[in-house]
């Protein structure tokens, strides 16, 4: 099993062909224990195929993967995992509390802790009112609530959540957003696959991009924070001075008395200003921005995109 | 084996909750209740017009001979059709991914549900067969013979059907999966009746065309088996009705039967192991 420092989920190179079709190429991460770890790609990207597979549903057919220490599929590594699928369905004939009660029967939770662990996450996720209606009668979001709980149920070391917040209201959202806040503070992992950029900017400490049935791009948005964009409007403009200026970022581009360019974090700005105006540079303007997920998930995507 | 068990309770759970077992017991009793008054007027006549005892006893045992075809029957078409949806219908549904995804091996799914499903049908079995043994014993004074073996090897019948149903499900979708058992189903019914007629003509190619029917399905074969069981040996022996083999199967086909279902269900087992939920 694994050990309480090293990566919870480890992949190898895994490949998916259906009939000759590539899911997912080459899908090669570390997952590390305690994080919330995004997987944004379109619809039909690999992401859905991805997850299952490291959770044993289906087979690689090229590669390999440990999850939690074990290889994937392994039934004692299973006790510890959590897993929202993105289309929940449950056995609709039972109520939400026996639905529950089902599921963590299956994780082998005796009947008291199970009770009352049931209780617990039907308060959490706002759903004790209506623990014994059907699930049938339940709405979507009501269906997504309760498989949010059933993946928290037997208190997950590693949890799955595929597009956790595609069937709910804003209030909705907001609940999934603070479950994840709390998974993390306890020191869950989550592995969140979603194409709601907003939610995995916001919930994420890293992220990976998916295009094309391939990892394109890992960010720790988190700790790295977003780069900031720079655009200062100044002259005169010479290439000595471009070039002299790389010590404070990169990705520098002049247009029209503009000069464009990427910096770590604010502090480089009066650092930066300091030194253009100690070069004679007549400093008119400086307007930075962060890059948010969205600019940077259509940079990765790609022109080619087509929508999903 | 927790998984199993698990299994199985939410199995016997989905049939009370759908009204299976509810809807199985009134029409079960409706059925019943039709044989009684029909052996009751059948009786009553065969009093009324002093028919010797062993007559009256040969008429009856074929009418409860006919109430059992038709329990056979019933018992065939639950055993198909009540399995039919739970694989292949949670697999095209998602419902299955959660449940796979917990710790159990995924062959305790599938032991789970056909553990589950052959109870319900030896409970709907042992429930028309107790009932129509009820009627004749105490509407008739007449009783058929070894009915304990006759119910079982209809209960292996039963039992092999339930497992092909479950053994689609892991690979075709329910529509496909009841047209192929029932379709098999079919291959062993008109298998059985050309043996029997083959051998009643003399035509050996016929008989053992039908054979080789059985041995493909050996639904058919195991009813003849009891039907040849259950009836007075007068009544076998004169091939007096159609439920009278004239082609008795071999007691081979019990232990054929049972093999083959124990390898439709490891079937069963690999192919729900392999495949991508």
């Amino acid at each position: 099993m694994s050990t309480s420092t090293g990566p919870v989920i480890e992949a190898f190179g895994l490949r998916k062909l259906y009939e000759g079709r590539v899911a997912i190429d080459n899908l090669t991460l570390e997952v590390h224990r305690g994080e919330v770890f995004g997987f944004l790609g379109p619809n039909g990207g690999g992401k859905t195929t991805s997850v299952k597979m490291l959770l044993g549903l289906v087979a690689p057919t090229k590669g390999t993967a440990r999850v939690l220490g074990a290889p994937i599929g392994n039934v004692q590594a299973r006790a510890k995992l959590g897993f929202l699928p993105e289309h929940f369905r449950y056995h609709e004939w039972l109520t939400g509390r026996e639905m529950l009660r089902f599921h963590g029967r299956l994780y082998q939770m005796p009947a008291r802790l199970l009770n009352a662990r049931i209780d617990e996450l039907l308060t959490r996720v706002d759903l004790l009112d209506a623990a014994d209606r059907k699930i049938r009668e339940y709405s979507k979001g009501m269906m997504q609530r309760v498989g949010l709980a059933q993946a928290l149920l037997n208190g997950p070391d590693l949890v799955f959540l595929d597009e956790p917040t595609s069937g709910l209201d804003p209030l909705g959202r907001l609940l999934v957003r603070n479950v994840i806040g709390e998974l993390r503070q306890q020191g869950t992992t989550v592995f969140l696959n979603s194409h709601l950029l907003s939610e995995v900017e916001i919930s994420c400490d890293r992220v990976a991009f998916v295009k094309g049935g391939q990892i394109v791009r890992e960010v720790a948005w988190r700790e790295q924070s977003p780069i900031l964009e720079v655009e200062i409007q100044m002259k005169p403009i010479n290439s000595a001075l471009l070039k002299s200026l790389d010590v404070f970022g990169s990705d520098i581009f002049s247009n029209n008395g503009m000069v464009r360019l990427r910096v770590p974090d604010e502090e480089v700005l009066p650092l930066m200003t300091r030194w253009l105006v100690n070069q004679g540079v007549m400093v008119y303007q400086i307007r930075a921005s962060r890059k948010s997920l969205e600019t940077m998930f259509l940079e990765v995507m790609g022109q080619d995109h087509r929508p999903g | 084996m927790r998984g199993i068990l698990t299994m199985v309770h939410l199995t016997l759970q989905e049939a009370r909750r759908r009204r299976l077992l509810l809807s199985a017991l009134i029409f079960g009793l409706a059925f019943l209740s039709l044989f009684a008054t029909g052996f009751h007027f059948i009786h009553r006549d065969l009093m009324a017009h002093e028919v010797l005892p062993f007559q009256r006893k040969l008429i009856l045992s074929s009418v409860m001979m006919a109430g059992f075809y038709a329990v056979n029957f019933l018992m065939v078409m639950t055993a198909v059709l009540v399995p039919l949806d739970t694989l292949s219908g949670e697999i095209s549904s998602g419902v299955i991914q959660t449940v796979a995804a917990k710790p159990l091996h995924r062959f305790e799914i599938i032991l789970g549900k056909w553990i589950g499903f052959s109870l319900i049908l030896a409970l709907y079995l042992g429930l028309m067969a107790g009932g129509l043994v009820l009627v004749g014993k105490v509407v008739g004074g007449v009783t058929l013979l070894r009915i304990g073996t006759g119910v079982s090897l209809m209960g292996l019948e039963g039992t092999l059907l339930l497992t092909l149903s479950i053994a689609g499900g892991t690979r075709l979708t329910t529509i496909a999966n009841g047209v192929t058992v029932l379709g098999l189903y079919g291959l062993a019914f008109i298998g059985g009746w050309m043996e029997q007629i083959g051998t009643l003509l003399g035509n050996t190619t016929t008989r053992y065309v039908g054979i080789v029917a059985s041995l493909f399905v050996p639904s058919e074969s195991l009813w003849q088996l009891a039907a040849y069981h259950m009836q007075p040996p007068l009544m076998r022996d004169l091939n007096l009705t159609p439920f009278s083999p004239a082609s008795v199967p071999s007691g081979y086909m019990i232990l054929w039967a049972i093999g083959y279902t124990l390898a439709v269900l490891s079937w069963a087992l690999w192919q729900f192991h392999k495949r991508n939920l």
